[in-house]
């Protein structure tokens, strides 16, 4: 028989969303404060477990329609691409570039390739630890 | 590549050839298109002999590997050029045999002519080459190709192992020899054997003459046969009967006195040369004469009457040796030694090949070798009977064959030991010429039986498969040829005596031909009343007496047990030495992952605790401390605390929450120790470990899932304190070894100036240092396509099996 976890269920979708963010904000200020790629990926799915936790995998993955394998190969892609995008600028593999736009809402902003492979470490972390806990938690 | 490379090469090239003609022409027996081969050489190859008379030589040259010295440098000198004309003209004769003896339907031609071929190509290679490595090169592919024609019949289980032990020693001696030919060019800076010998002087006072000396000998003693590695030319009697009479009696087993001969230039200088040649050469020629009385195999008789005359050959070249050393006299009197291995080089090779193909007639028209079972057959057999006549005369050295010839040189060259006074011989003189005589009169006696026990005697039909009748004439041809050249060379010799045998003495003693005169052949020397004409004359009185009455003593034989004989030694040591390898695998492959571990730990912490105290590396230094917190001791007996709990627990439940304990005070040590990042990150790994142990525990088999606690091993406490003392002293040391500073300071000038970032840990992750990240999140990946894998994979087999 299935308890009634209404109270998870209700917590855990408002916490879902703060955990999100702050992992989105260890993500972005990993270049400047304590953070980055991987502890913002791993919050990211510390996120989706609370989820899987409060609800069951059928729901989550709907709700998620991801093929988490799939993102391990985006994120190194990522990284692999913004390594090897350094070389059509005749620099050594894995020079970084950054400099200051003026974007239209954000106003002066400083742009860093380095962002871009912090992207394919975070959506490789994300990748890997979901295909963990899903592939083990699926098994019998 | 001259033409001569061509010759040499020519049996690689038809052996490539040999399946098309036997799959095109079914209806011709495959060797008459192979006969062409060795015939058109043996004509090329007499072509040098008016070049190699005036002792002059013809060499040719082309690169293999000229980075390190390595050419194919083929060089006909006499002594090349003789042996170059008994594989061509020997192996002409074999081939002409094989195609009467081996039947054009059962048996796979192909095979056996290829392998022949082979063997034909790389014994022109090993007597024509100069240069080392082509000479091993070939040398080797003489012992691949002999393996191959002694299990030509590889459904018999004799042939199987008289293969693998000729194998065996031969390739042994084949890389003892190799070893030897690496110091000789170490020695000369060369590996031309020219080259090497015009530097013979100084390479005798070489640190590593000896070694050379010894191990070029093993190769030679083991490829021909001599005491005491000849034990597998007997068992090599498998093979078939032209295959016997080609590579064991005329060529492959010669291959080592060519070898002794054409080093001798090189080596014979030294005193050990002498001894070891000459002494290992005397007893083979007893050992083999003595045991070949007791074997009832006629092929049988003849491998040990091999190895016996082989001995004979090895120790005329050891004795020749002695040349070099009194050259102060005039008529220098003990080159005919050398002389006389040459000669009976060729004596032998033409005696031996025809008794070869005659029992191998015996043997296809009565179904049997074993001499118990034969007996009158000369009515049968008149022919063949001639022709062992002849050859068992020559072997035994009766006058007008060539053989009695050089046997009286022999004597003459033993007998002249005597009159030696050099390398303090004195009194052990004596053994030389007492051996020989002694091996001669068993000559005698062996040579008779294979005679007398085969074509005469008593006529038992009932003990034979066949009604023995005479072979065909082709069988007959080739060792009428070779009986016939055994007349001619024993009536004229010195037809030979400047053609082949003056010139190839000439090579194996080089300096005393220096001045451009010729060595004096002493041949014409036969008649004369002397020493030596007395000890054959006591040689055939004993032996004829001796072979009348060989039922009275032959129980001697008997005397010896059969278990101290060298087969026996031979099996024993593979026995043991497989035996031995398997029980010492056995003893430490144990299969348990703890032993394995224990080596591991033992070898790390032994090695590192001798390296430690050798170089005496242990240093500490407490000036660059820093000063201990109290919050650094609180977390410290945190830990340890935990530790001992994961020791000590009764519950796995328990050990992995201490374990947890230990990752989260690990994280506050990075938090009192200022690195945030680090913190972070051990926490959350921290979580998803511990809970992936629960995982595991939770899913223990229930069978063994008794709660106790981890038993004390006292091996196991020693190893791990071992292990934890070395780690730490090196820490310590190491930390005490400051010799520069740390990279850190570019970091932290540059985090932002260069790389536009304040947090220094990513800067370098993503930055500085991205290529290490790089990869590490492809381990991530790895581990978690493992993961899915290994879990995914398993159930779908399970799946499978539930489907069966």
């Amino acid at each position: 028989m299935r308890t009634n976890d209404v109270i998870l269920q209700t917590v855990s979708k408002i916490v879902f969303f703060i955990i999100i963010l702050f992992s989105i904000h260890l993500f972005f200020a990993g270049h400047y404060n304590p953070g980055g790629g991987f502890i913002g990926g791993l919050l990211t799915s510390g996120a989706i477990v609370l989820l899987l936790l409060a609800y069951d995998i059928k729901t989550v993955a709907k709700g998620f329609p991801i093929n988490y394998i799939t993102l391990i190969g985006i994120g190194l892609l990522f990284a692999v691409g913004t390594s090897a995008g350094a070389l059509l600028f005749n620099v050594p593999f894995l020079t970084h570039a950054y400099d200051y736009f003026y974007l239209p809402l954000l106003g002066k902003t400083s742009l860093h390739t380095a962002v871009l492979f912090d992207t394919g470490v975070y959506l490789v972390v994300i990748g890997v630890t979901m295909t963990i806990i899903q592939t083990i938690g699926e098994s019998e | 590549m001259s033409l001569l490379h061509l010759a040499i090469f020519s049996p690689f090239l038809m052996a490539i050839l040999i399946p098309f003609f036997y799959k095109g022409f079914k209806s011709i027996h495959t060797g008459w298109f192979v006969l062409l081969l060795p015939i058109l050489l043996f004509i090329y190859f007499l072509k040098f002999l008016p070049v190699t008379r005036n002792n002059e030589f013809v060499q040719e040259s082309f690169d293999w590997i000229p980075s390190l010295g390595i050419s194919f440098t083929a060089y006909v000198d006499g002594l090349g050029v003789l042996f170059a004309l008994l594989i061509s003209g020997i192996g002409s004769l074999v081939v002409l045999y094989s195609i009467f003896y081996l039947s054009k339907v059962k048996e796979s031609l192909h095979n056996f002519y290829v392998y022949l071929l082979m063997f034909m190509g790389a014994m022109l290679g090993v007597v024509l080459s100069d240069n080392l490595v082509t000479l091993y090169m070939f040398w080797e592919l003489t012992s691949i190709s002999s393996f191959l024609l002694i299990a030509y019949w590889y459904d018999r289980e004799r042939s199987r192992y008289g293969a693998l032990k000729s194998m065996i020693i031969t390739v042994f001696g084949g890389l003892s020899m190799f070893g030897g030919f690496l110091l000789l060019s170490i020695m000369g800076d060369t590996f031309s054997i020219r080259e090497l010998i015009a530097q013979s002087d100084q390479l005798v006072d070489h640190p590593l003459f000896i070694g050379a000396l010894i191990l070029v000998l093993l190769g030679a003693f083991t490829k021909s046969a001599q005491f005491p590695f000849y034990i597998w030319l007997p068992d090599a009697m498998e093979a078939p009967t032209p295959v016997s009479a080609y590579l064991h009696s005329a060529t492959m087993v010669k291959a080592g006195i060519y070898l002794v001969a054409r080093l001798s230039p090189i080596f014979a200088f030294s005193s050990s040369w002498f001894w070891l040649v000459g002494g290992v050469g005397i007893f083979t020629l007893f050992w083999g004469s003595f045991n070949a009385i007791k074997q009832t195999d006629l092929k049988g008789i003849l491998a040990f009457s091999t190895v016996s005359q082989l001995g004979l050959i090895m120790s005329l070249l050891g004795v020749g040796a002695a040349a070099l050393h009194v050259d102060f006299l005039d008529d220098n009197i003990y080159t005919l030694a050398t002389i006389a291995a040459v000669f009976h080089l060729i004596n032998h090779a033409t005696f031996k090949g025809s008794l070869f193909m005659v029992v191998g007639i015996v043997d296809h028209e009565t179904g049997t070798r074993d001499i118990r079972k034969l007996g009158g057959l000369l009515s049968f057999m008149p022919v063949t009977f001639t022709i062992a006549l002849i050859g068992s005369f020559s072997m035994a050295g009766l006058p007008p064959f060539n053989g009695f010839l050089s046997k009286e040189m022999f004597f003459t060259g033993m007998v002249q030991l005597l009159e030696l006074d050099i390398f303090n011989l004195g009194t052990w003189a004596i053994l030389f010429p007492v051996l020989a005589w002694i091996g001669s009169v068993f000559t005698f006696i062996y040579s008779m039986m294979i005679v007398f026990k085969t074509f005469t005697g008593k006529f038992q039909p009932e003990k034979l498969e066949v009604t023995p009748h005479e072979a065909p004439v082709g069988m007959l041809i080739p060792p009428m040829i070779l009986a016939a050249l055994v007349i001619v060379f024993g009536l004229f010799p010195n037809i030979l005596a400047y053609s082949l045998i003056q010139p190839a003495a000439a090579a194996i003693i080089p300096s005393l031909v220096e001045t451009g005169e010729k060595l004096h052949v002493h041949i014409s020397f036969w008649h004369g009343i002397n020493l030596e004409l007395f000890m054959t004359l006591g040689v055939f009185a004993l032996g004829a007496l001796l072979y009348v009455t060989l039922n009275k003593w032959d129980k001697i034989y008997r005397l010896f047990p059969g278990k101290v004989t060298l087969n026996v030694l031979y099996d024993s040591a593979l026995y043991w030495g497989e035996k031995g390898s398997s029980n010492l695998t056995k003893s430490y492959m144990t299969g348990f992952i703890r032993t394995y571990l224990v080596y591991i730990f033992v070898f790390f912490s032994g090695i590192l605790a001798f390296t430690m105290f050798s170089k005496d590396a242990f240093k500490m230094e407490t000036s660059n401390l820093a000063s201990i917190g109290l919050y650094e001791i609180a977390l410290v007996v945190l830990i340890i605390a935990s530790i001992i709990t994961i020791l000590v627990a009764k519950s796995r439940l328990t050990a992995i929450i201490a374990l947890g304990a230990v990752g989260y005070t690990v994280s506050l040590f990075f938090v009192i120790f200022r690195a945030p990042d680090l913190a972070l990150t051990q926490l959350v790994i921290e979580t998803v470990s511990v809970a992936l142990f629960l995982l595991c525990f939770y899913h223990l088999p229930k069978l063994s899932r008794h709660e106790e606690r981890m038993s004390f091993k006292l091996g196991n406490a020693v190893i791990s304190l071992s292990v934890g003392i070395i780690v730490t002293l090196i820490a310590i040391a190491s930390h005490s070894n400051k010799l520069f500073d740390p990279i850190s300071q570019y970091y932290i000038e540059n985090t932002y100036e260069k790389a536009a970032g304040k947090n220094m840990v990513n800067v370098i992750l993503v930055d500085f240092r991205g290529f290490d990240t790089l990869f590490e999140i492809c381990v991530l990946g790895i581990a978690a396509l493992g993961i899915f894998g290994m879990i995914k994979l398993r159930l779908e087999r399970g799946r499978a099996n539930e489907n069966k």
